[in-house]
This record gives C-alpha cells, sequence and structure tokens, in this order.
C-alpha cells in the first residue's frame, strides 16, 4: 500500500483499491463456506424429520395398511398381532378435553389481568417472572406434583377419592398444571399485540373495563390466543412423562363395560404412555405396532400444529 | 352498552349501576384469583418436593449415596451416577443442537428472504411439535444402529450417546428461534455501516451481528441446556433405564439420568403411593432436578432481558 502523503492522493488510492475489490473475479471462498454449512444445517435438520417419519412409517407399514381399522379400534393386548390404540387415543382426547377446561379458563384469565388490570404494576412483575419459571420446570417434576396432591391427597392415597387416585382425571389435571403457563404467556403476547386505540375507544364510549375486554380486546385477540392454545394442547397429547408419575397404565388393562365417569376414574393410557411401552417390549414384532403408533400420534398432533398455523396465517391481522 | 341503559330505570347514572358494578367486581377478583393461582402452583411444586425430598434425604443412610452406582430397589443411591448421565447426555445433545441451531438461526437472520424464511420456519416448529417418547424411539430404532453402532463397535442396543444425538434434536428448533430471534432484534444500522465499510456477509454476520447478539444466544445455550437436562421420555427409552446403572463415564454404555430415574421408579412400582425409601428417593432426585433447572432459567432469563435492555 503507498503511503498517503495528501488527501488527494489518498482518495485515489482509495477509489482505486474499491475499483479493484468490485471488479476482481477471486471467488469469496470463505463466504461461500459459511453460506454453505449454514444451508447445511437446516437441510439437516429437514433430513432429520424425513429420516423420522420414513423410519416410523417404514416399521408401521404393515400395521397401518393391513389392519388400520383394527389397529384404531383394538384394545391393549400381549399379542403384537391383536394390539390396538383404542385405549390410547380415547385417553389422549379425554386428556385434551380436560385440559382445554382447566387450563384456558385459567390461564386466559390469568393473562388478562396481568395485561389488563395490573399492568405494570409489582404483583404483575412477580407473577410474569412466576410463571416464566413454572413454563421452564421439567415435565416430570409436574408428574410429582400430580402424584402428590391429585393421586395421594385428593384421590385418597390412589384409592378412588375426589379424583379416583390414578386415573385420567388426575392425569388431565396435571397437564393442565403443565400448559397452565404456556397458555398464559402466549395469551399475554397476543393481548399486547392489541392496539391501545381500541382499549382508549371502548373506554371513552362508556364502557367499564370488563366490557372494554369482553366486547373489544378479546375478540381482537382472539386468533393470537386460539393459535397459542391449540399449540399448547399439541403439547399436552405428546406428553408422556408426568402421566408416568400420575400412574398411567403401562401395560395391558380392560375398561370393561365401564360407564363414562367411571372410566374417567379408572385406569388409564395415552398414546404416547402405549408408545413407550411398546418401545420398551422385549418382543421384536412389536416394532410394527411401535411404528404404527408413532405414526397415529405424530398425525395427530401434525393436524393440531397444522390448525395453529392456519388459524394464525388466516387471521393474523397488523395493526 | 345498551342493556345496562335499558336496566338503568331508576335514573341513576350509569356509573353508580348497582348491577353494572357487581359484575365488574365480580370478573376483577376472578381475575385476580386466576393470577394468584399460579403462585399456588409454584408453592405446592416447592412444597411437595421440599418435604418429601428432604424426607428422604434424613431418612437415608447417607453412606449410601455416594456408593458403585445407582440400584434404588437394593438401597444404593449413588447421586454421581445420575447427575454423570444427565451431564453427558447434555454435553453431546448441546454437541448436536448448538451447531445445527445457530448454523440455521443465522441462515434464517442473516440470509435468507423473508419468502424463504416464511416456507422454512413451519419446518422448525414441526420439529419442536414432535413428542419426545417418538424421538426417544427414534433414537433405538434409527439413531442407534445406523449412526452410534456404526462408527463405535462396542455400543450396545441402549446407549447414553444414542439417547443424547436425540435430545439434541429436540433442542435444534428451541437453541434456532430463540437464538433468531436475539439476532434480528440487533439494529439494521449496525449492519448497514459494515457493509458499508465494505465487509462481506460473513463477516457482518459473524462479527458484528453475532457479538451484537450474544446475551441473547447465551441465553438459548442455557435455556436449551435446562431442557436437556429435564428431558425424560428420550433418555428413559433410548438410554436403557432399567431398575438401576453402574457409576460409568462410558457414554457408550447404557445409563441413569436424573429424568430417566425418576420415571423409571414411576413405570416400575405398581405401589404408586409406596412409602419405601427406594420409592421416596424420587422426591430427593425431583428437588436436585427442580433447583438445577430453576437456577439455569434464572440465569437464562438475566441475559434475555439485557437484550431486550439495550435495544
Amino acid at each position: 500500500m503507498p503511503t498517503l502523503s495528501s488527501p488527494r492522493q489518498g482518495a485515489d488510492v482509495a477509489a482505486a483499491m474499491t475499483q479493484q475489490r468490485l471488479t476482481s473475479t477471486k471467488r469469496d471462498i470463505r463466504g461461500a463456506v459459511f453460506h454453505g454449512l449454514l444451508v447445511l444445517s437446516l437441510v439437516m435438520a429437514m433430513l432429520i424429520l424425513l429420516l423420522l417419519v420414513w423410519d416410523m412409517w417404514s416399521d408401521g407399514r404393515e400395521v397401518l395398511t393391513t389392519r388400520l381399522g383394527d389397529f384404531l379400534t383394538s384394545d391393549l393386548s400381549t399379542n403384537p398381532n391383536e394390539a390396538g390404540v383404542a385405549q390410547g387415543i380415547f385417553g389422549t382426547i379425554m386428556l385434551c378435553v380436560i385440559v382445554a377446561i382447566v387450563a384456558f379458563p385459567l390461564g386466559i384469565a390469568c393473562a388478562v389481568y396481568l395485561e389488563e388490570y395490573a399492568s405494570g404494576s409489582q404483583f404483575a412483575r412477580w407473577t410474569q417472572v412466576n410463571v416464566r419459571n413454572l413454563a421452564g420446570v421439567p415435565s416430570i417434576v409436574y408428574g410429582i406434583l400430580g402424584l402428590a396432591v391429585f393421586v395421594q391427597l385428593l384421590g385418597d392415597n390412589g384409592n378412588g377419592g375426589l379424583t379416583g387416585g390414578r386415573s385420567l382425571i388426575s392425569g388431565g389435571l396435571t397437564l393442565a398444571l403443565l400448559v397452565l403457563p404456556v397458555v398464559v404467556i402466549t395469551t399475554s403476547e397476543a393481548l399486547r399485540a392489541v392496539p391501545r386505540g381500541i382499549r382508549e375507544g371502548a373506554l371513552a364510549l362508556g364502557s367499564t373495563p370488563w366490557e372494554m375486554i369482553r366486547k373489544q380486546v378479546l375478540p381482537a385477540a382472539g386468533p393470537g390466543i386460539l393459535t397459542g392454545t391449540v399449540i399448547s394442547l399439541a403439547r399436552a397429547a405428546g406428553e408422556a412423562a408426568p402421566l408416568i408419575l400420575v400412574g398411567a397404565v403401562t401395560g395391558i388393562f380392560s375398561s370393561g363395560d365401564q360407564n363414562f365417569v367411571e372410566q374417567l376414574r379408572g385406569r388409564f393410557t395415552a398414546m404416547p404412555i402405549i408408545i413407550f411401552s411398546w418401545a420398551r417390549n422385549p418382543n421384536s414384532e412389536f416394532v410394527k405396532d411401535t411404528g404404527a403408533a408413532a405414526i397415529v400420534l405424530l398425525v395427530l398432533i401434525f393436524i393440531m400444529n397444522g390448525i395453529a398455523i392456519w388459524l394464525r396465517n388466516r387471521y393474523e391481522r397488523k395493526w | 352498552m345498551a342493556q345496562a341503559v335499558v336496566a338503568n330505570q331508576a335514573g341513576l347514572p350509569l356509573k353508580l349501576d348497582p348491577r353494572r358494578r357487581r359484575k365488574e367486581a365480580f370478573m376483577k377478583n376472578f381475575l385476580r384469583s386466576a393470577a394468584v393461582f399460579t403462585f399456588l402452583v409454584s408453592v405446592a411444586i416447592v412444597a411437595t418436593i421440599l418435604f418429601d425430598g428432604l424426607d428422604f434425604f434424613f431418612e437415608v443412610d447417607k453412606s449410601k449415596l455416594l456408593d458403585i452406582g445407582w440400584f434404588p430397589r437394593r438401597g444404593l443411591f449413588d447421586i454421581p451416577t445420575l447427575l454423570i448421565g444427565t451431564f453427558l447426555v447434555s454435553a453431546i445433545a448441546m454437541l448436536v443442537a448448538v451447531p445445527l441451531g445457530l448454523g440455521a438461526a443465522i441462515y434464517l437472520s442473516e440470509y435468507a428472504n423473508p419468502k424463504l424464511r416464511r416456507s422454512i420456519k413451519p419446518i422448525l416448529e414441526i420439529l419442536a411439535g414432535i413428542p419426545s417418547v417418538v424421538l426417544g424411539y427414534f433414537a433405538i430404532s434409527w439413531i442407534n444402529p445406523q449412526l452410534v453402532q456404526n462408527f463405535f463397535d462396542e455400543a450396545g442396543v441402549f446407549n447414553l450417546t444414542a439417547a443424547g444425538l436425540a435430545v439434541g434434536v429436540l433442542l435444534i428448533p428451541l437453541m434456532a428461534s430463540v437464538s433468531e430471534d436475539a439476532m434480528r432484534a440487533v439494529p439494521m444500522s449496525l449492519r448497514e455501516a459494515s457493509y458499508g465499510l465494505g465487509a462481506r456477509r460473513v463477516t457482518t454476520s459473524l462479527r458484528v451481528v453475532f457479538p451484537a447478539a450474544i446475551s441473547g444466544i447465551v441465553a438459548a445455550f442455557i435455556l436449551a441446556l435446562s431442557r436437556a437436562i429435564g428431558e425424560t421420555m428420550i433418555v428413559a427409552i433410548a438410554a436403557g433405564a432399567t431398575g438401576g446403572g453402574l457409576r460409568s463415564w462410558d457414554p457408550l454404555q447404557p445409563g441413569q439420568t436424573m429424568t430417566a430415574a425418576m420415571a423409571a421408579l414411576g413405570a416400575g412400582s405398581d405401589q404408586v403411593a409406596g412409602d419405601n425409601l427406594a420409592f421416596n428417593s424420587l422426591y430427593f432426585v425431583g428437588l436436585l432436578l427442580f433447583f438445577l433447572t430453576l437456577a439455569l432459567n434464572v440465569v437464562g432469563e438475566r441475559f434475555v432481558r439485557k437484550v431486550r435492555e439495550i435495544y
């Protein structure tokens, strides 16, 4: 590089260097390699996803193509050629219903209070910290909570009581507590996206805070809230660890001719629990059942997530 | 509100309508009690694991907490076995998730155009939605035979490496989305200044955006680590969590993590309400796990907030 003796000469050098850079044909190898690595990491993530689905499909194909109806409607069995997931599907759906009934109203109510009534207060700040910490608690710790509160305390040490002990009700309530922080966080975000003008307009027209929330804010935030709740439901459907601790059945059991309430208070299983127990089954014949059950669960969860993504794209509003 | 006006026939100002006021007060109290309920959940969690966990700690023969391995049904509660297992699984998982997650994040935030971004992000979201039992089964049906046993002859059917790799897959979307958020929060003017000085895209990404977003990226790392430590089902399926394990630093051996040990205790015993010592060790391990992940989450949150403060 020539020494710079005057501003004029400096400008000449800079112009020459810029021109050289712009017109040089030297390939930017470092940049290309870096770009390649970035693309590779994304491709790897996609590849893993494809591989996983393909692997489950190749294990479960036989069952899904030859006896799909039978597989979906049969009870658990020790015979891998007769075993089905009907009890698991029933369990998972009922668990989701209980989660929706318990966690959604509570979570949405909590978020509404934090954002609309107590926004910025000390109480709201502490609650938000608490909710964020709850969201980070490992799911199996919620299992301990469910075991202690719903099975032992309210379930008469697993022998009945209010919840029926090791029952669908206990499992559903445990999962409801597990997704509660997720519901609060996503609902808060949806509420925060509603512009202030809407609130001020409603208040200026004489509505009380609750009337404003009920008639204006909640409808405006509805799609966002719905998306968050559906995603949290999908999470509850795939969760197994807490259910193991509250006593989901990992072997086989028969519901017999129990009525609906007895089933809610009786022994239960769920799709993820079935996959867990079949995956550990030493009988290698169960491999095909495990793959098929995994595909069924994946389809169930993809549908839920698909609904959430569709809702978001369909109703997402930019204010 | 029209109804309120109609109902208000006493000629009172709307503000003093008793029905309206009662409803307002009722809703406010109801919503507040929902918020208070979240504290109740925290208190219940802490109370449960603290009482029952410390109960176990005072009852157990302390020498059994440091022994040859974790065999709760034989009265051996070697805590280091579980800590080592957890450490190995999390370390392997982070080795997978950090490069892949960061790569995906940098690509999405610095390279991809908005259209490409919109079509790629759902793939990460689907990956994030895969249940951990399915990943656990994937670990024993594909990852272990095709990857681990292919490269290491001595690996068995169940081992910590396969479990760790599968946990890593689970963490990729979390790592990617949190660090992408951090990098997108870096103001455009920094990038423009960098390009203006003639820097290339790779230089801008690595030397300008990455350092500016470092606290968010550290937060992503910590949150992912906390998730790895708390992940249960993958390890319970793929690491061979049957009954117990010897203390070992070998990632190709079957092993126990804190979470898998808890799942094994829960799944193996039909006397859920059993009050034997083995079962109560569940609470003690839960206590350790809870405070370990809590500490990580608190530190992670600190870093996240730091990002928000700067920009």
